[in-house]
């Protein structure tokens, strides 16, 4: 036990000591938190630069449809040709100049925006959105529809789903943020197990390599080695993992903290859909509440929970098949037979999500939540979706006997192959390892 | 400490790679295990070192059953050697002092001791890349007696060593056993074998064909030749005794005459050395390496 405990810790330290993996701890939360820095940045930055368009309006139809706010200021000009305020434009006195032409049979339909840079796409969107409810609203008056009529038409449709369990109560659910959640979750462990697999791979292969093989195992069991390093590098995995989560944490509310972004305290957990979360003065009290029913709809624990569960149960079979691969590399071309049937499942159960996150409960996500060499990533598909507590529970356990029963299978591999020098190996004869004393 | 290997038998799928050997190695002695590649040597040593387990046969240790707590008393230096080269030189070896049961303090006090002796003490925080081939079997010698076995394996421990180094080694496996330690010398360095080992086993394909005392093997090989220098005044006497006699070669040196005699009786050495001034006369034993090149090709040759 003494000596696992110094395999592990070797294990450990040489991989946590690592230059790359260094980097890769403090690259990963830095490219994670720009993924939201960014936008909250471009939208902090285009705010500060108002836009002014100067509205040449023959038609006389929107003089005061355009209303003013932080990004653009709507100024009508009159009695000016459009060529000499489109020359102010080209001087700068103005950003953008709105030419609607006067209207030659009661109805305008076209108009020219004129600017010397590329139009923000959100003030296309919203002149022609002014413009053209503008001219269907005069046109149902026109038609003969009273005017109380058409304001009372407008409506906002606001579509809440609704999911309910056998308890018959009810909780609102945001199937956008579950997509989003899930792929992360599936790319992520994906990620996860090939990059720490590959460790172990690479870990078994280089002791082979060395030839300081046999000197540790005239020392140690063949299967404490191999466990060690297992263990030594899930802990590394899981160092990774937590290091990520506390450095985007700091690095998200120190900007937060230094831009001035004050946070509702009961979303502070809720990462997702900050992107919306603009400054507090903006933000209406509609999106507040919004945000914070879609953190509330989130189940935070069970994700955490379930993606820790399902990582070291995934991880750990398929660290024991990669040990088992690695212990029969003798040079690195050799290695692609043996790598491929076991990185298959993998890259099919990443594929597969795509169609699983689409319909969740249907029977393709099922049984890949159930197979123990898919059910890691397919299971994280569709967790944000709320899966069945015993369906987690099956797939875990049927996850825990095939790592077990894997581990044995491998630990019989291993310990022949480590020593297996410049032979051709086949499926058949590595078979007939299982069967040595 | 005694090692008693009996009737160990070992199968691969394919071959039979240890076919009931038994031997038995005296405390404090060296002994040599010889044979040729694939003799099934290493699968021997490998199980000693309790990697691999017989399939019939046990092995004794002091006449208790070899068991996990033996590890600790056999120190091992496999043929095939190698250590982290990303590890620093003193890190790794006291990892690897620990894995056999060395405590830190103890280990980084013997360590000192050792790369002292070997006069390589600036290399502690080296890595072990950045070592030549020699400078890493160094390393590797110190590890493998660095928790004081009772039981020293060496596979071939002399290849990679200049011969300077290499007689420090060979000093140090003779200090060894002076101080007690039993060793297993596997190797095909039959001069080595001729300098170092009291005793000798030589197998090949998995059985024993030979074991006993060097000096006892010797002497059973022996073919009684003899070899006379001389220099000899009346060369047409030599000419009649070798018309006479079919088992006298001669080679001429300058003015000394160098005689190979196959078993002569007596009257023949006799007449020898009355033919005129005698140099030297000795005993021809068959060496070792002799030994071993007639006895595997007279049994290949039989099966």
């Amino acid at each position: 036990m003494n000596k696992i405990g110094l395999i592990i810790k070797r294990e450990y330290l040489t991989r946590v000591r690592k230059r790359s993996f260094i980097i890769m701890t403090f690259l990963g939360p830095i490219l994670l938190a720009a993924l939201y820095i960014v936008p909250i940045l471009l939208a902090l930055n285009s705010s500060e630069e108002r836009r002014t368009i100067a509205v040449v309006d023959g038609s006389h139809w929107f003089e005061d449809r355009f209303t003013n706010n932080a990004e653009q200021t709507f100024i009508i000009v009159e009695g000016q040709p459009i060529d000499s305020v489109k020359e102010m434009v080209n001087q700068g006195a103005f950003d953008m100049a709105l030419y609607i032409p006067p209207t030659q049979l009661n109805v305008p339909s076209n108009a020219i925006l004129y600017s010397k840079r590329q139009v923000p796409l959100n003030i296309d969107t919203y002149i022609r959105e002014v413009m053209k409810k503008e001219i269907e609203e005069q046109k149902l008056i026109a038609s003969g529809v009273d005017p109380d009529i058409v304001n009372a038409v407008k409506t906002d449709i606001n579509l809440s789903v609704m999911r309910m369990d056998d308890e018959g109560n009810e909780k609102e659910t945001f199937t956008e943020v579950q997509f989003i959640l899930g792929i992360i979750l599936a790319t992520l462990i994906y990620f996860f197990i090939i990059n720490f697999g590959g460790q172990v791979m690479n870990g078994v292969a280089e002791e082979k390599t060395n030839r300081i093989i046999e000197v540790i195992i005239s020392s140690v069991k063949p299967f404490q080695l191999m466990m060690g390093k297992i263990i030594g590098v899930s802990l590394v995995a899981l160092t990774q993992f937590v290091m990520w989560i506390l450095l985007t944490g700091a690095i998200y509310f120190g900007f937060s903290a230094a831009v001035g972004i004050t946070h509702p305290e009961s979303i502070s957990s809720g990462t997702v859909m900050t992107q919306s979360i603009d400054t507090t003065d903006i933000m209406s009290n509609e999106t507040i509440q919004q945000v914070v029913s879609i953190a509330n709809s989130i189940d935070f624990g069970t994700i955490i929970l379930c993606f820790i569960v399902f990582f070291i149960c995934g991880y750990l079979l398929y660290g024991t098949l990669f040990a088992a691969i690695g212990s029969l590399v003798d040079n690195n071309t050799d290695s692609q037979q043996f790598t491929l049937p076991v990185t298959v499942p993998l890259i099919v159960a990443l594929i597969a999500s795509f169609y699983i996150i689409n319909n969740p409960d249907g029977q393709l996500g099922l049984w890949l939540s159930m197979i123990p060499f898919t059910s890691p990533i397919t299971m994280m598909v569709r967790i944000p979706f709320g899966v069945p507590i015993w369906q987690i529970a099956l797939s875990v356990v049927l996850l825990v006997a095939t790592f077990v029963f894997m581990t044995w299978f491998a630990a019989k591999i291993y310990r022949t192959g480590i020593l297996m020098y410049g032979k051709k190996l086949s499926y058949k004869e590595i078979f007939k390892w299982l069967k040595y004393k | 400490m005694n090692i008693s290997v009996q009737n160990v038998t070992k199968r691969y799928a394919d071959h039979l790679a240890l076919d009931s050997i038994c031997l038995e190695v005296p405390e404090q002695s060296i002994y040599g295990l010889l044979g040729p590649n694939g003799a099934g040597k290493t699968t021997l040593i490998r199980i000693l070192n309790q990697i691999t387990a017989p399939d019939n046969g046990e092995v004794l240790i002091n006449g208790e059953k070899l068991a996990q707590k033996h590890i600790a008393t056999i120190g091992y230096l496999p043929e095939e050697r190698g250590l982290y080269k990303k590890m620093k030189v003193g890190e790794q070896a006291i990892y690897l002092a620990q894995l056999k049961g060395i405590s830190k303090p103890e280990a980084i006090k013997r360590l000192k001791f050792w790369f002292e002796k070997f006069e390589i003490g600036n290399w502690w925080d080296k890595k072990i890349e950045e070592l030549s081939k020699g400078m890493q079997q160094k390393i590797q010698f110190i590890t493998t007696i660095i928790h004081e076995p009772k039981i020293l394996i060496f596979d071939e421990p002399f290849s990679g060593f200049d011969p300077i180094n290499a007689n420090l080694l060979k000093e140090s496996i003779l200090e060894l056993r002076q101080n007690g330690a039993t060793i297993l010398l596997s190797t095909h360095n039959m001069a080595s074998v001729e300098e170092m080992c009291d005793s000798i086993t030589l197998i090949n394909n998995g059985k024993r064909i030979l074991e006993g005392r060097v000096n006892d093997i010797k002497r059973q090989f022996d073919t009684h030749n003899k070899e006379v220098r001389i220099r000899i005044s009346d060369k047409s006497k030599l000419q009649a005794l070798t018309d006479t006699y079919n088992n006298i070669k001669v080679c001429n040196e300058g003015d000394e005459t160098l005689l190979t005699l196959e078993n002569p009786d007596s009257e023949l050495i006799h007449s020898i050395i009355d033919l005129g001034e005698l140099v030297s006369f000795r005993e021809l034993l068959p060496s070792i390496n002799d030994i071993f090149i007639q006895e595997v090709q007279s049994k290949n040759r039989a099966s």
